[in-house]
């Protein structure tokens, strides 16, 4: 959408408010006010901290109007540099830091990675295959009873107590039926009896697990490839490749943390980590959009730099609300959901606070990387900005 | 125009209220309602493969519909209600779904069991087994109405000429494991074991029993590949943690929006009742099945249907900060917002199609509920949220901005 568009729709809707004259913000600011529009004065006094040095002279990006007034509508022209940093109590310049938020990134990931490529994930049986039984006994019982029961019948298997000892959650290989059966009936011998209604048991054969590795890998390379597919088109490839990047920062986040705490995952996780693909995706498309908009909007002259700090600032409570409101589920999901959505709950925690980090301190920041390098005059105006 | 708005605003809230006190009992009807997966109220879930035969003869297509057919017949025995029963031919397996079992042990032990045919006389006594039967297959008989074919091997052709002999005009039995398929009653010694059982009254009937005759044959044998069995009370209790946890979002949501939207809050709140009705009854009418996943899904798309109401709001109070009224603030705020919008959800939609198509069970049954849910909280969105909110300004467009988050000073 060229800014041409919206200076027609909003000087349609603007003369139709006669409200406006009564709360304008502009009257009780103390700024004139001629034909409804803001001076020219108030853009070009602030326009001095964005780089450039001159306040006389007229951005050539600008049309002059026959009232003497320059800018056009405030809603097309949108907030200055310095009005967006005013707003903010807390500002600071993120895309300046910009090499800091790289390395905080990199402090989680290369742990993350180093224990992936040493210790790997801890797969569960809808990976590698197994039995899965979790049983919750009458009375409290110990792992030495259970591993002594495992062993009465030739398996062997990790154990793991919870709730007060009742529960016992038992992996082994994948059982057939026959051994299944006498396993629950050793149980129920030697440990006691247990309810046959709290009984949840998976059992997945090799092969289904390795389809279901196969599948999950196969949908994140084809998910990749339709994003960066899609951001190309509706932005620039340099948005799509900087959107990637912070996706592809997101997904090691979680997969490094669950490798470092050795987290179980199964086939839930597989859904978390593709959504935390679409949907952190999600946040940075937001930032992008303003970036877009506000490029669009730059002058000769312009810092690069500066107004993805300031598209960055102008969307931050955007950023921050929406990945508040999802956090505030995946929280209720996460504390009062069922046993086997915890994982993926967690797995979208992760994924979704490391999402919002990398939308708002990394993947604008890579955009200004491959902008500023690619562009002779690295402060200056990158040729593509789209009308 | 300010009293024909509170007005409208009255009604609809009232028209949101009656629906949901519609919608609750109708959707949550055990029977006719939307359909609870077996990790909601216990079940089990069975994933059979097939197994080559020791001569190593390929599984066809044709052995599939038979072992479907046998274990279709099995499960419907069993009484289960909305038993699912589907054959996977490119993986030669079968999946079966039992959700609300009240005994899961017996019905692996029933499914598991291979079909075995049997030509019984009227006592019961086997007089042949079914692998001497070669082929069944349903025809229509002009003057004989439905059919099926028996022919019978070499072998098998003799022995069914002997039998025909004895019991010619009696009924002998065909059996599959115990049970009674059909018991025709011999009219003709048939010599040359090319038979026909007649009196059927569909070609459906006839070409069930020609499938289920012709499996007493079944050359594969069935493997558990996948099992998963959830207790039924765990089941209720899954579902119970669920709602709660649906509850508690988006009891926070509602009050998150609240403080920092104000008014406008208010509005997003009533279209995230509006949206959650749309999801359920969009489940309801593709007969999807509601699993644990599910609920996950849902939920989580409740935060991001919010996302739709904070990013045009951001943008409105944007406008309103630059000097516009209210009015024509919520207009272009909505109009800008959409392309965000939009963009940054097609992303997520992305993700669902992918996940929906190449993910199994569970898995599906999360990404159509995102997917629903990213589609409902578009549609909402342009619709409701944006005419509410229109009717709301209406009422008074001089309102104090504070009522939409918003400071002038800044």
């Amino acid at each position: 959408m060229g800014r041409k568009d919206v200076n027609r729709r909003t000087g349609k809707v603007g003369p139709g408010n006669g409200a406006r004259e009564g709360n304008s913000p502009q009257a009780r600011n103390g700024r004139t006010e001629t034909d409804g529009r803001p001076e020219l004065s108030v853009e070009i006094a602030q326009s001095g901290q964005s780089g450039r040095k001159d306040g006389s002279k007229v951005p050539a990006g600008s049309r002059v109007s026959g009232q003497g007034t320059v800018a056009p509508t405030p809603a097309a022209q949108g907030a200055s540099y310095e009005q967006v940093q005013k707003m903010h109590p807390l500002y600071f310049n993120i895309v300046k830091k910009r090499y800091i938020w790289f390395a905080l990134s990199l402090l989680v990931i290369i742990p993350g990675v180093i224990s992936l490529f040493t210790r790997g994930l801890n797969l569960g049986i809808d990976f590698q295959g197994g039995t899965m039984l979790d049983i919750t006994f009458n009375k409290p019982t110990t792992q030495g009873a259970i591993t002594r029961t495992l062993d009465s019948v030739g398996l062997s298997g990790s154990v793991q107590p919870s709730n007060g000892n009742k529960e016992v959650l038992i992996r082994t290989q994948a059982l057939d039926e026959q051994t299944r059966n006498k396993l629950l009936a050793a149980l129920q011998s030697q440990v006691g009896p247990y309810d046959a209604g709290k009984l949840q048991e998976d059992k997945v054969s090799p092969e289904i697990g390795q389809e279901l590795t196969h599948n999950a890998l196969l949908a994140l390379g084809i998910a990749m490839g339709l994003m960066l597919l899609y951001i190309t088109i509706r932005f620039q490839f340099s948005y799509a490749i900087s959107g990637i990047i912070a996706l592809v920062h997101d997904v090691l986040v979680t997969l490094g943390v669950f490798s470092l705490f050795h987290w179980q995952i199964d086939a839930p996780f597989v859904a978390a980590i593709l959504t935390i693909f679409g949907y952190s995706i999600n946040d940075t498309v937001v930032i992008f959009d303003r970036i877009r908009e506000n490029e669009a909007k730059m002058k000769r002259g312009d810092s690069y730099e500066d107004m993805v700090d300031k598209s960055v600032w102008q969307t931050m409570r955007r950023s921050i609300n929406t990945v508040v409101t999802v956090l505030i589920a995946l929280f209720s999901v996460f504390i009062l959901g069922g046993a086997s959505t915890k994982v993926f709950a967690l797995a979208m925690l992760i994924g979704v606070f490391s999402g919002a980090y990398s939308s708002i301190f990394n993947a604008s920041q890579i955009l200004v990387e491959i902008k500023t390098r690619l562009s002779d005059s690295p402060k200056g105006k990158p040729s593509r900005a789209r009308a | 125009m300010r009293r024909r708005n509170i007005l409208k605003l009255i009604v609809l809230v009232l028209a949101v209220a009656a629906a949901v006190a519609l919608s609750i009992p109708k959707l949550s009807n055990p029977t006719s309602g939307i359909p609870l997966g077996l990790d909601l109220r216990g079940g089990v879930h069975l994933v059979l493969q097939a197994q080559p035969g020791a001569n190593g003869k390929p599984i066809t297509k044709d052995d599939m519909d038979k072992a479907k057919a046998i274990i279709a017949k099995r499960v419907n025995e069993l009484g289960v209600s909305e038993p699912v029963v589907q054959a996977d031919y490119q993986k030669d397996r079968i999946i079966v779904d039992l959700a609300g079992i009240k005994d899961p042990n017996k019905a692996v032990e029933v499914l598991k069991t291979t079909a075995q045919l049997t030509i019984r006389d009227p006592k019961g006594k086997i007089l042949m087994q079914g692998d001497e039967l070669k082929d069944a297959q349903a025809s229509q008989d002009p003057s004989q109405g439905y059919v099926v074919n028996l022919t019978f091997t070499p072998a098998g052709a003799q022995k069914f000429a002997a039998i025909t002999k004895e019991y010619l005009g009696q009924r002998i039995g065909i059996y599959l494991d115990n049970r009674v398929l059909t018991d025709p009653k011999v009219n003709v010694v048939i010599p040359n074991g090319q038979a026909e059982i007649t009196g059927y009254s569909t070609l459906q009937d006839a070409a069930n029993d020609a499938v289920l005759m012709r499996s007493g044959a079944l050359p594969v044998s069935m493997t558990i590949a996948e099992k998963r069995e959830v207790g039924a009370s765990l089941g209720v209790d899954s579902l119970h943690r669920s709602i709660n946890a649906g509850i508690y979002g988006l009891a926070f949501i509602f009050l998150f929006m609240l403080v920092f939207y104000r008014l406008p809050g208010v509005v997003a709140d009533f279209s995230l009742i509006v949206y959650a009705l749309i999801v359920l009854w969009v489940l309801w009418l593709f007969h999807a099945v509601l699993t644990l996943e599910g609920i996950a899904g849902f939920i989580l798309s409740i935060g991001m249907a919010v996302d739709f109401n904070i990013i045009i709001y951001e943008r409105v109070k944007e406008e309103i900060r630059l000097g516009k009224s209210l009015r024509a603030a919520v207009e272009s705020g909505f109009s800008r917002a959409f392309i965000t919008v939009i963009d940054a959800h097609v992303t997520t939609l992305i993700t669902a199609v992918t996940l929906y198509v190449l993910g199994t069970g569970t898995i599906q049954g999360f990404a159509l509920t995102l997917g629903i849910g990213i589609l409902a909280s578009l549609f909402t969105a342009i619709t409701f949220t944006r005419t509410v909110l229109r009717w709301v300004v209406g009422i008074n467009p001089q309102t104090n901005t504070r009522w939409y988050g918003v400071r002038r000073e800044a």
